[in-house]
């Protein structure tokens, strides 16, 4: 079918320019010239969001931090890291769509590290550093005021059940997995599978596809009964702020003062974070030597653990590399080479059309591919590693006298202090009510 | 009595020095990825775009974004366009020269057609209607200048961490641009081709 040519004077125009520049002839049908004075519009082009905002993001957490730290170490406010956490709810959640987050950085940064053509925006990467560098001196505040995946979860706790220590501790196995993969996943720029299963941010934004919305409210529902399960049982970036959680310099505390041993914060918590004081009976010379022995026993463990998780995760690279779409599509068109022939399917006609040899696309994927046997190793070794370390401190005992918050668990959502009956003398009501002093 | 109050103190001690010397090893490790991360990283922000010399129309665009209705919306590059009568994107093959829906390619009718001067037409998009299917792209492409575009358009888009359509396109079109200059508009059709 031929196009009506336009007229004349644009034909003239096509030969000048034809002749005059050649590389104008892509171009099948000139511009006109118009002889009424029409102006020809511009596309519009709506700018992204400035990168101030961006930059004023980083400060809003800086400020939820350091806020959430005061609140749980030193005014010990439950009411204060409530309504800070509504605010990140409101302000990361529903008004900046949950995107930018802390959780979704550790692929950024993974990706950065391993990818030399990715460079990570300093915004993401502070997002990344700053709650980690808070968990190491104050605890895991930012889990209490700051995340608003945490916040909407915590806002739904109705009725908590106390889920029994080993159940807890082979869930909380899960998120080190979680964590492994993700980084593996994004350091072989394969996907993020974080963001990816975000289950809240489909709510943040009230949009997105099915599965997002229905995770997002199987966990809401979820979270009425078992406390916080997205926290406890899959955040990848739990894991490394618990890592150094536990070793932080300060930490919310239950009690101002002195514990009295009452067990009520116990109850309180709903995340069963809180241990009761030790017997003393693990100093009695039989109870130690036994567990002496399993000490030595799950030391011993930990380099077989590690040399058999790596060598699972070598065993497995050639599943894990297929999350990859070059991999998968190399794999795909060896095994069913008719399928060059199927108009349906798009990655296989879009690879055809681009002009790529199928030999280049293969040699890609392998290349890949021997990524993820390294990978393999890593992340099995590394899985194999935490299992260990995990058995050993089974065996760890502390002495512990007081009820304590687990400072690897705790979210420092401050719910205990509240239920702490110590010190509890309400000076004003004293004060203005006739209450009489109490002695 | 003493002595084990003495005890308890050294054990604690020892504890707090093994604990400290946790913290530092730690917070050193935090602090050199963060270092190892910076020394890659840009002061610039990113964005998705789609680069529309490498697009293929696949039609992903329109059903894979995290927003019901997808942020990818067709562009019209005006510095490119032949302002035919009879245009490619607008009149499904072999039809009728009217402006009956039937024989519009768009499927949401999201192309408005305005008569300039003889024989010229101006091809507008209204993106409240456009879906980002590209049908009209492949149809420019396909028998005219290519002057219409599939763009990320920024007013919409969440700027998803991980852009779901980036994950699906066939094409690899869709990558992370630096934020300030947040579109490829073939406009410059000659630099862009070439460079």
């Amino acid at each position: 079918m031929l196009k009506k040519i336009p007229n004349i004077t644009t034909l003239i125009i096509l030969f000048l320019l034809l002749t005059g520049n050649l590389l104008q002839a892509q171009q099948r049908f000139p511009k006109p010239e118009f002889e009424t004075g029409y102006v020809q519009p511009s596309p519009t082009t709506p700018e992204p969001r400035s990168i101030a905002l961006e930059y004023f993001d980083v400060f809003v957490l800086l400020a939820v931090l350091s806020l959430a730290s005061w609140l749980a170490v030193r005014k010990r406010s439950r009411r204060g890291l409530l309504w800070l956490s509504i605010f990140s709810l409101i302000y990361f959640g529903f008004y900046r769509d949950g995107c930018i987050c802390s959780i979704g950085a550790i692929q950024n940064v993974a990706l950065s590290i391993f990818d030399p053509a990715y460079a990570i925006s300093l915004a993401a990467l502070l997002f990344f550093i700053l709650p980690l560098l808070f968990a190491l001196f104050f605890g895991r505040t930012f889990c209490a005021a700051a995340c608003p995946l945490g916040a909407i979860q915590d806002l739904l706790v109705i009725n908590p059940i106390s889920i029994p220590s080993w159940i807890r501790k082979t869930l909380g196995f899960i998120p080190v997995i979680y964590l492994g993969l993700s980084v593996l996943f994004a350091a072989t720029g394969s996907d993020f599978i974080i963001c990816r299963y975000d289950p809240f941010v489909g709510i943040f934004r009230m949009d997105g596809p099915f599965l997002m919305i229905f995770l997002g409210i199987t966990f809401l529902l979820l979270g009425m009964f078992f406390a916080r399960p997205y926290c406890r049982v899959f955040c990848p970036y739990g894991v490394l702020l618990g890592w150094l959680s536990r070793f932080s310099k300060w930490h919310l505390s239950i009690t101002p003062s002195e514990c009295i041993k009452c067990k009520l914060c116990k109850d309180s918590c709903p995340f069963d974070a809180i241990e009761p004081p030790v017997s003393q009976e693990y100093r009695a010379p039989e109870v130690a030597r036994k567990n002496l022995k399993r000490f030595i026993l799950y030391v011993g463990l930990i380099p077989v653990l590690t040399l058999l998780g790596g060598w699972i995760g070598y065993k497995s690279h050639i599943y894990l590399s297929r999350v990859h779409p070059d991999v998968y599509l190399a794999e795909l068109m060896i095994t069913n080479p008719e399928l060059k022939q199927d108009q349906e399917n798009l990655d296989i006609q879009a690879f055809l059309e681009s002009g790529d040899t199928f030999e280049q696309l293969v040699e890609e994927a392998s290349l890949i591919r021997n990524k993820y046997k390294t990978g393999g190793w890593v992340l099995g070794g590394f899985i194999g590693l935490v299992l260990g370390i995990t058995l050993m401190n089974q065996v760890v005992f502390r002495r512990r006298e007081d009820y304590e918050p687990h400072k690897g668990d705790c979210f420092s959502c401050g719910r205990c202090m509240d239920y702490c009956p110590v010190d509890k003398v309400p000076q004003r009501k004293i004060k203005f009510k006739s209450y009489g002093p109490r002695e | 009595m003493e002595k084990k109050d003495k005890d308890k103190d050294k054990g604690y001690n020892r504890r707090e020095f093994i604990n400290n010397g946790v913290r530092l090893t730690l917070g050193l490790t935090v602090v050199g990825t963060g270092a190892l991360a910076l020394t890659r990283s840009t002061g610039k922000d990113y964005v998705w775009q789609i680069d529309p010399f490498k697009c293929t129309q696949c039609g992903r665009c329109a059903t894979d974004c995290v927003k019901a209705e997808s942020a990818v919306k067709c562009v019209h590059a005006y510095d490119l366009c032949g302002y035919c009568d009879l245009c490619g994107g607008y009149f499904k093959p072999g039809a009728k020269l009217e402006t009956g829906a039937e024989n519009q390619l768009c499927p949401t009718a999201a192309i408005q057609r305005k008569f300039i001067e003889e024989p010229f037409f101006e091809y507008i998009i209204d993106e409240e209607l456009c879906i980002g299917c590209g049908k009209c792209v492949k149809g420019c492409a396909a028998f005219g200048n290519g002057s219409l575009q599939l763009q990320i358009r920024h007013d919409l888009c969440l700027d998803c961490n991980q852009c779901s359509i980036a994950t699906v396109c066939p094409s690899d079109a869709i990558s992370r641009i630096p934020a300030n200059e947040p579109y490829i508009i073939k406009g410059d059709f000659i630099k862009n081709k070439e460079g």
